[in-house]
């Protein structure tokens, strides 16, 4: 195989399968006849959409996990923040049409006896502002949060710990009504979408193919990054850190480029997330669902990246086909599943597949009989 | 600045205290340039606290570390001190067990180590050449795309002394190179070590009396975190002290 360029051939595969569906599946919801067997339903299209972003916030968390050995619990916090940076732009697109039809204030602010928006609302009236506020304030708080903790050397279950309790900090705040982001509320009821109507088909279709792009995208700038020099001095302070320092890398600037890169990305899912799903709530910042995150990434396969998006496909499909049969039984699938793919597939289903692949190009023939030892 | 010493290596009245217990006390110790030193000491003497020191992981409680007469490395991390030109080798073999042997060297070898710069990073032919080359000196040529997990101990020394090579250190430290190599290794690591000290200081820390024997070199004895004696291997096996150390009388 060639190592030459950022694109193995399953890097390829994945980034051909992912535009493909993000272009064929809107538009088998939008062209094919509801009773055709290509139609995709309005249900299932947002739907998918929520398992791409989960996708990209997957592939996130695996740059710093799968080659940096740097295992986030608070992942989720990134994701998050992204997502409320989207829907305050969508609470303000909103304008009059709200219940209490305040042409500036959101309906929650006028709720609570606002008189004026919060200044850090200001400017969200603009999806270009939005959108760059979905990159830097998940961005900036990964840099400030990494800057302490890697140049202190926080490392391993301790780093681990902390970034759960920076999640669960946010929560907490988020849920407080005078924080002014709508409390354990959230934001919701948006209407549009750069002028377009967010429940209409074709925007749906749209946030579907710009998830899909943002994956690809995504995978891109990761696999550029890992496989550049700098890629495999990550791997080598994953694998030896103090090594790595003795070599004369400044080891801490290695991980806060790639931790904040990472938030960067978490924060696009969860900016693409929020219109496909209609809500934000600081539900988003419980510190079981950025578990839930490692957990994709290990059943798919830590340090493959692609391993990561599929494991956080395959995951939330079985979520979402266990909560409708079994409600009760979901969280223990997913323990049970967890303890299994620890148990027996260390490297997912990635390396599972791997393994057959391997075993069926050398069919079973005579086993060579071992050497003697010398 | 002008150099307060013209040695590569000063260390002086160097004291480490960890919770009371002095890991080293007021060691003094000089290194010349192109200068082998071994160092023998029984357990605890401070042989790995004082290569701690050297390299900035361990600050000294008190005492002058200078390199090269002008940097103090007591306020230097490990990856300035590094990047100065000391390298280390561990006790035991550490190497990139997830990279290639091509990879190991290529991350030792010396070039831009930022981290911006190294995603722009492009192989280089002069690069290339010097890791033939390395190849060549470690006898790891026919191993150069395995897996360093793969390796044998004693290869996996010899990657690590040939990391410590790319690096182009003007002092290498050297933590016990032939523990658990075959006599041959032992033989052919002292002939390598021998010839590395040509153009560069090596200071080598080692159990192993008859490979220090085959180093042919002076060695400093280090005893409860100073220097006890320093000279020959035969001036200092006849030292009344030394013996009665050893031998613990």
């Amino acid at each position: 195989m060639r190592s030459l360029g950022i694109l193995d051939r399953r890097g390829l595969i994945f980034i051909v399968l992912v535009l493909a569906a993000g272009v064929l599946i809107p538009l088998a919801n939008l062209l094919a006849p509801a009773g055709s067997p290509f139609h995709v339903s309005d249900y299932l299209v947002p739907l998918l959409g929520k398992y791409l972003c989960y996708a990209l916030l997957a592939v996130a968390v695996d740059l710093v996990w799968g080659y940096c050995g740097v295992l986030s619990l608070g992942h989720g916090a990134f994701f998050a923040l992204g997502g409320y940076a989207m829907g305050m732009y969508l609470m303000r697109q909103i304008g009059p049409r709200g219940v209490y039809g305040n042409p500036v204030l959101p309906d929650f602010m006028v709720f609570l006896n606002y008189k004026e928006l919060p200044w850090f609302w200001l400017g969200f009236d603009h999806f270009a502002f939005a959108a760059l506020m979905v990159l830097v304030v998940p961005g900036l708080l990964a840099f400030a949060f990494g800057w302490f903790a890697f140049r202190s050397r926080v490392t391993g279950v301790y780093l681990s710990i902390i970034t759960q309790a920076m999640t669960f900090a946010l929560m907490l705040a988020f849920f407080r009504n005078d924080m002014g982001f709508g409390g354990n509320n959230g934001l919701t009821d948006f209407k549009d979408i750069l002028g377009f109507s967010i429940t209409a088909g074709t925007t749906r279709g749209a946030l579907f193919f710009a998830s899909a792009v943002a994956l690809a995208a995504g995978y891109l700038l990761c696999r550029a990054l890992v496989t550049s020099k700098y890629g495999k001095v990550l791997v080598a302070v994953r694998d030896a850190e103090s090594r790595t320092r003795f070599l004369g890398y400044k080891v801490a600037n290695y991980k806060l480029l790639a931790w904040t890169v990472s938030a960067m990305l978490a924060g696009v899912a969860g900016a693409l997330y929020v219109p496909q799903v209609g809500i934000i709530n600081p539900g988003e910042f419980a510190p079981a669902n950025s578990i839930e995150m490692v957990i994709w990434v290990a059943v798919g396969g830590r340090g493959t990246l692609v391993g990561a998006a599929l494991g956080a496909l395959v995951v939330n499909a079985g979520k979402t086909w266990f909560t409708g049969a079994l409600p009760e039984a979901w969280l223990f699938a997913l323990g049970a599943l967890f303890v299994v793919v620890t148990l027996f597939m260390p490297r997912g289903i990635i390396g599972l597949w791997g393994d057959l692949t391997s075993r069926l190009r050398k069919p079973a023939g005579p086993v060579p009989a071992p050497k003697p030892a010398e | 600045m002008e150099p307060v010493t013209q040695s590569l290596l000063y260390l002086d009245d160097i004291s480490v205290v960890f919770d009371g217990f002095r890991a080293l006390n007021k060691l003094s110790l000089t290194i010349e340039e192109a200068e082998m030193r071994a160092i023998i000491g029984p357990n605890g003497a401070g042989k790995t606290t004082m290569m701690d020191v050297i390299t900035g992981k361990t600050r000294p409680t008190a005492g002058e570390a200078l390199f090269a007469g002008i940097y103090d490395l007591t306020t230097l991390d490990e990856a300035d001190i590094a990047q100065l030109g000391i390298g280390r080798k561990f006790q035991t073999p550490t190497v990139f067990d997830m990279h290639t042997v091509e990879d190991n060297l290529l991350l030792a070898v010396k070039a831009d180590r930022r981290a911006f710069a190294n995603i722009y990073w492009r192989r280089r032919a002069h690069e290339r050449a010097r890791i033939d080359e390395l190849l060549e000196r470690i006898r790891l040529k026919d191993q150069r795309f395995r897996k360093a997990s793969e390796l044998s101990h004693g290869q996996k020394q010899w990657l690590e002394i040939g990391m410590l090579l790319a690096q182009e250190p003007r002092l290498l430290l050297v933590d016990e190179p032939a523990a658990g190599m075959t006599d041959q290794e032992t033989a052919d690591t002292a002939e390598l070590l021998r010839d590395i000290a040509k153009t560069r200081a090596v200071v080598v820390v080692e159990h192993d009396m008859q490979f220090v024997r085959d180093l042919d070199v002076k060695v400093t004895v280090l005893h409860e975190g100073s220097v006890l004696a320093e000279g020959s291997l035969d001036q200092v096996s006849a030292n009344e002290r030394v013996i009665e150390v050893y031998l613990g009388r």
